[in-house]
């Protein structure tokens, strides 16, 4: 099964599941792929495994270089040798989430009816949860039977829960970070704004970009420069930029460029060089549909009835996409069941972001907590 | 979770209190150095409330599972009868309503095991019968306007709260500074007058 598919120009490992899988939506993928990456060994007990799930627009080389960008992993602050997530000591897997353009399967993946196009705009809708059951595959296709833990940010956070609620005997420790248990009306504004804005790109060709050979880039990097700012802190943009102008001193005219500006263009126009829309379109609405409590009768605390698995809620001061408030909610609502909860908000002025940043209170948190479920989970 | 630290006095006197492999909340519990010791002396499933974030971050940062919250406001969120025993040591003074938190420290447990700095000590009734202002005293270093210790009660005082909403004291003791048991324990007037330190095991009649 396990086999390297060609997307992009990029081979990623990845493995085919034959017998599909099949979607809160109704519908039934024939086939599915996942496509992953490992770090560290797994052990003989094959009980040292921690799953990393990834955010919105990131994909499994969480702690390696990336083949794409050519840029470090992208959480290698936090995963690595001697890292918090230690690879050394850990057995680490990522997978590209469904609906991704990484290697998972996709809007960019063959149709399944037609394999010679796309699916783009066909690719059925997906959800959190979807997304979770296919790395499921991939974890009991790795020949693990129970998780050491889950640990995911933003996104990454929300698939944890969806772990922690779906499979809780899979899931010996379970970290949301900077998480959410259902998108608000503000996060889902944030998001309709960039799909608006891909939908507005004349490329876009109503999601048939693919057969004009063309990508809706003006669209796609709009959504990507409204995405960040909600990623951001005021205070953060403000230290990096103040009112900074780009190749000027003061401002002598007023066709003058503000620093923030360029920086807004540079990370939309990076973005599109690796982003497939549909995919984005797609992932987005995922996250929109997130709503755990919505999911268990309205009442979060019911999905965590009788859970066994030890939980670290970790937040930040200063972010305001996913803000202290969903995480200490979370927290209570573990109270609630009686489970293990850990839950600390960390002190920082970097936003959302914080959390792939450098932050050594989150850091020694994470490496904390996980070597005391090690121990209580018999690790040595 | 790093290797046995030396506890103090008072938390080896509660750690005596609690029966092995029992579910335990520790409130404001610090670095969690209690909680540490339970589950590796007592093997019991022990975790922690502590209101100072810093605090917590280091208490999480050494393995152990503690909770940012206070007594005043997250107790109410924890189910009946979760814990075995709910540990409140130092910090009655300093909750904002310590009746509720009494109250529902045996709702979510079988047992209540509270520390309080004692108000009776006679230190502290002669230099307000000599100054006429508020004692100052190791335990009560503060001014009037900023202490935390914003309820402070005496072992009668405690022993009456307990009489008026019913709750069974299954054991009790006064202590000095250090946490030493002192030898007039078992008459409440005479602790009232010398321990520093009240300690008490509860339980809902």
């Amino acid at each position: 099964m396990d086999q390297s598919t060609a997307q992009s120009e990029t081979q990623h490992q990845s493995v085919t599941f034959s017998q599909g899988l099949a979607l809160d939506c109704g519908r039934h993928l024939r086939e599915v792929t996942v496509a992953y990456r490992t770090y560290g060994t797994l052990n003989a007990a094959k009980s040292n495994a921690i799953l990393v799930c990834h955010p919105l627009t990131c994909d499994q080389y969480v702690a390696e270089t990336n083949p794409e960008t050519g840029r470090p992993g992208w959480w290698e602050r936090a995963v690595g040798p001697g890292k918090p997530v230690d690879t050394d000591k850990y057995f680490v897997i990522c997978a590209n989430v469904l609906g991704g353009c990484m290697g998972s399967t996709g809007p960019r993946s063959p149709h399944e009816d037609d394999p010679l196009r796309p699916w783009g705009t066909d690719f059925p809708p997906v959800t959190i949860h979807d997304m979770v059951r296919a790395q499921k595959l991939l974890v009991e296709h790795l020949g693990i039977a129970r998780l050491f833990a889950v640990v995911g940010g933003s996104m990454g956070g929300m698939q944890t829960l969806s772990w922690a609620t779906q499979f809780p005997a899979m899931v010996f420790a379970a970290v949301p970070v900077a998480a959410a248990y259902y998108h608000s009306a503000q996060n889902i504004a944030f998001h309709e704004i960039g799909r608006q804005a891909i939908a507005a790109d004349p490329f876009f060709y109503g999601g048939r970009y693919w057969a004009e050979g063309v990508t809706p880039e003006r669209g796609l990097a709009v959504a990507r420069m409204t995405a960040h700012i909600t990623y951001v802190s005021e205070v953060a943009l403000t230290r990096k930029f103040g009112r900074k102008l780009q190749d000027a001193a003061e401002l002598s005219s007023l066709g003058d460029r503000f620093e923030v500006e360029s920086y807004l263009q540079y990370q939309g126009s990076s973005f599109v060089r690796r982003f497939d829309a549909n995919s984005y379109l797609t992932i987005t609405r995922a996250m929109d549909l997130f709503d755990l409590a919505a999911d268990y009768g309205g009442v979060l605390a019911n999905a965590f009835k009788g859970t066994k698995t030890r939980f670290l809620l970790v937040s930040f001061s200063s972010d305001w996409l996913f803000p202290t408030a969903q995480s200490r909610a979370i927290a209570r609502a573990l109270n609630h069941v009686a489970a293990n909860v850990s839950f600390v908000e960390v002190q920082s002025d970097k936003g959302h972001d914080a959390f792939l940043l450098e932050e050594p209170d989150f850091h020694r948190s994470l490496g904390g907590f996980l070597a005391g479920c090690a121990e209580h989970a018999g690790l040595k | 979770m790093s290797g046995p630290k030396k506890m103090r006095v008072d938390l080896a006197l509660i750690a005596a209190m609690v029966a092995p492999g029992s579910r335990v909340l520790d409130i404001g519990c610090s670095e969690g150095t209690l909680i540490e010791h339970l589950f590796r002396e007592k093997k019991c499933d022990a975790r922690g409330l502590e209101i100072d974030m810093q605090t917590v971050t280091r208490a999480i940062g050494h393995g152990v599972p503690v909770m940012q919250g206070d007594a005043d406001a997250d107790l109410a969120a924890y189910p009946d009868g979760a814990f075995d025993y709910v540990i409140l040591s130092r910090t009655l003074q300093a909750v904002e309503k310590p009746r509720e938190v009494l109250a529902q420290m045996l709702r979510i447990s079988t047992h209540a095991i509270v520390s309080f700095p004692n108000f009776g000590h006679w230190t502290l009734r002669l230099q307000l019968l000599l100054t006429g202002r508020m004692p100052m005293t190791a335990n009560w270093s503060r001014m009037w306007y900023e202490t935390p210790n914003i309820h402070p009660c005496t072992i009668r005082d405690f022993f009456a709260l307990c009489d008026k909403d019913g709750y069974i004291v299954e054991e009790w003791l006064a202590a000095d500074e250090e946490g030493a048991r002192t030898p007039w324990r078992r008459s409440r007037a005479l602790a009232n007058l010398f321990g520093e330190q009240a300690l008490f095991l509860l339980r809902k009649a």
